[in-house]
């Protein structure tokens, strides 16, 4: 396992690298100087170069990378150029909001997707699994915006149920977080519980006509048993795996959404930097989101092996 | 010798009481068929009998025994006839199966594939354990007892230490004894063994055969042993059903079946049939191949590679008793003195 795991990070590594190379290059590379955004209306030379200099913009661009490197490793990725704020400190107040999300619908996904998914492959061919197929479908083509919006018209305008916008903490008040996320969550989750059934239907399918099912019906075990226990069991690693990499995309699809429902995540401080030129924080974001993504797939592929007896034992 | 237009039962062993299973006149059709695949079947099994099922490839031997288990998955296929008697209790085959309560418990069946019929996550005591739960309840422990004892029964070295082992450290033939354990574990009254050899090697093959043969022995169990390799059937058979086309067209006690076939296809077999002391022989050699549904032959289904094939054959053949308990379905049982008179 842990020789398994080592190895995984050692690949990993190489694409991290490439990655924050990327970035940097990328903010070199962008038209606009990002010091005529922060001078504002100050043309002087003189005080260009000040910021220049204080910002070490003069260093040869190899020492600017690798300073900027061993900032990020120590938690540092530079101030925003906007808000003055440091980066790693807008991220981690805003991190928390989109997890939630991303965690509440990753729920809805795995609530409707993986029952529908498993009903539809045991009812294979039967009108239960076309109904399931089509609505997975309709969620799959019904844009996220449209969902949203007509979700606010209806449940927080007409029948004034749940908030239409905004974001409260868990921590300050663990009820009104739950309900003001809600609406967004079913919007993001909807689309994933989608993809979620088929992968599980087709995961299923391969299952449910196994030697060893026929062996549980054998053993006079009742449906339930050897669907849920035997087949279930052994459809569980693309599941997983799938809902590991999903959570990475999640954060992603997060940026519409929030937009819809003004919430105060990381997708609406993508686009206000991006809008911006707040070159610092889209770095620090594309950054943190590449790494993110990189530890989800190592996280996939840790559950990949704890869940395959054969890998666990060797 | 009089012909006898019923299907082809089982010879009368003259008791009946001792009957476990009886399976009567079963016909199945696969929906998009044109003719039924299994075409009228008697079979039975008394206690501590062990009754071989032989037959090429395809002629219907696992699709019969899935059905008397209920395995067989009911949308692609239709029970046209077919009565089955299990421990005293009958059941239309058309309507009804035997229930699941009965699976695994009075009747158990075991698989040609040892590698795949067990479940890959799941340990080898977890899966009997399973089973010994399902159907006498009690406590985890006592079901995890209950399978370690089993192991013992089936001869598995170490035991204990296997009890926690996943299949895949398991050989094929560990892997088969612990299916063996699985399905005795509740004292079935019969056991179904489809091929349960044909995936193994020579040695292990023998291996199994000996166990197969001790735990009945030991249990008093009827046995339904469904092989395509006569060496097998002349290891461990106590009755033999030639099967051809979804019919059995020869049924009696092994010595007749060897010493005194009368079916051209019994023959066939025996002829094409490899020496004794190398088991694994297949049966290809009867010249040609079963038709398919769609052109098998009215009548007599033999009739497309029959030696001795004649007009009278497109009606069905009557089933005619060559001996006692010995019965063949063909217009010309039986065959030396027919060929004598006709000749
Ligand atoms: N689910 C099914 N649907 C359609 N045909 C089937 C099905 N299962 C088996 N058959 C057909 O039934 C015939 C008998 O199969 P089987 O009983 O498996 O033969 P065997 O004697 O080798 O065990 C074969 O021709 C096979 O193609
Ligand atoms: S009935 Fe005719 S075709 Fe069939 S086995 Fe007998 S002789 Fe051959
Ligand atoms: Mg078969």
């Amino acid at each position: 396992m842990l020789l398994f795991l080592t190895r995984r990070i050692l690949i990993a590594l190489p694409t991290i690298i490439l990655i924050s190379i990327f970035v940097f290059a990328l903010q070199k590379l962008l038209p606009g100087d990002p010091l005529l955004v922060l001078a504002g209306e100050e043309r002087d030379p003189a005080v260009l170069e000040l910021l220049r200099e204080k910002y070490r913009l003069n260093d040869p661009i190899v020492v600017q990378y690798f300073t900027w490197v061993s900032n990020a490793l120590q938690g540092d990725l530079g101030i925003s150029l906007r808000t003055n704020q440091p980066v790693t400190e807008l991220m981690l107040q805003k991190l928390p909001v989109t997890l939630q999300l991303a965690a509440m619908s990753m729920i809805f996904a795995l609530v409707i997707g993986v029952p529908a998914g498993i009903l539809s492959a045991y009812k294979k061919g039967s009108l239960t699994d076309y109904i399931a197929n089509v609505v997975a479908l309709s969620g799959l083509s019904i844009p996220n915006f449209w969902l949203g919006i007509m979700l606010i018209l209806l449940v927080s305008v007409k029948w004034q149920l749940l908030p239409a916008s905004g974001y409260v903490p868990l921590s300050e008040d663990f009820l009104q977080s739950i309900r003001t996320m809600l609406m967004p969550s079913f919007v993001l989750g909807t689309a994933l519980a989608a993809t979620m059934m088929r992968h599980t239907r087709s995961a299923m399918l391969g299952v449910l006509s196994a030697d060893y099912v026929r062996t549980a019906r054998a053993k006079g075990l009742t449906e339930r048993r050897v669907v849920l226990k035997h087949a279930f069991r052994n459809a569980l690693t693309p599941i997983v795996t799938l809902t590991a990499l999903l959570f990475g995309e999640l954060v992603a699809g997060a940026v519409l959404t929030e937009q819809i429902f003004t919430i105060p995540g990381f997708g609406k401080m993508v686009v206000d930097a991006v809008f911006n030129r707040d070159y610092a924080v889209v770095q620090g974001i594309v950054l943190v989101t590449a790494v993110g993504f990189i530890f989800m797939n190592l996280v996939a592929d840790a559950l990949y092996f704890i869940l395959n007896p054969r890998l666990r034992g060797q | 010798m009089s012909p006898d237009p019923s299907p082809l039962s089982p010879p009368d062993t003259g008791d009946q009481g001792r009957d476990i299973l009886s399976l009567r006149d079963f016909r199945l059709r696969f929906r998009g068929q044109p003719v039924p695949t299994v075409n009228g079947i008697d079979l039975k099994v008394a206690a501590g009998e062990i009754l071989c099922i032989v037959g090429e490839s395809g002629c219907g031997k696992s699709v019969t025994a899935m059905s008397i288990m209920g395995l067989l998955p009911p949308r692609s296929s239709e029970v046209l006839s077919g009565s089955l008697d299990f421990l005293g209790k009958s059941y239309d085959l058309r309507h009804e199966n035997l229930p699941a309560g009965q699976r695994g418990n009075q009747i158990a069946m075991i698989f040609q594939e040892p590698m795949t019929s067990l479940n890959p996550s799941f340990t080898v005591g977890n899966q009997i354990a399973e089973s010994v739960l399902q159907h006498q309840g009690g406590s985890r422990a006592e079901a995890m007892e209950r399978a370690h004892d089993m192991l013992v029964k089936v001869g598995i070295p170490a035991p204990r230490q296997r009890l926690n082992e996943y299949p895949y450290q398991l050989s094929g033939g560990m892997r088969q004894r612990v299916m063996i354990a699985m399905a005795l574990a509740n004292d079935p009254k019969l056991l179904i063994a489809d091929e349960p050899t044909t995936a193994l090697d020579v040695t292990i093959q023998a291996q199994i055969l000996d166990l197969i043969r001790d735990l009945r022995r030991e249990t008093g169990m009827g046995t339904m042993m469904i092989t395509h390799d006569l060496g097998v059937v002349a290891e461990i058979a106590d009755s033999v059903a030639v099967m051809y086309g979804g019919e059995v067209v020869e049924y009696g006690p092994v010595t007749e079946i060897f010493d005194n076939p009368q079916h051209p296809y019994t023959i066939g077999l025996m002829s094409a049939m490899p020496r004794l002391d190398q088991p694994g022989g297949r049966l290809a050699i009867v010249p040609g191949s079963v038709p398919s549904m769609a052109n098998m032959p009215s009548g007599c289904r033999f009739r497309s590679r029959c030696a001795f094939a004649h007009a009278r054959c497109a009606d069905p053949a009557p089933k005619v008793e060559a001996a006692p308990g010995h019965s063949v379905a063909c217009h010309f049982a039986p065959l030396e003195q027919n060929l004598a008179v006709t000749a």
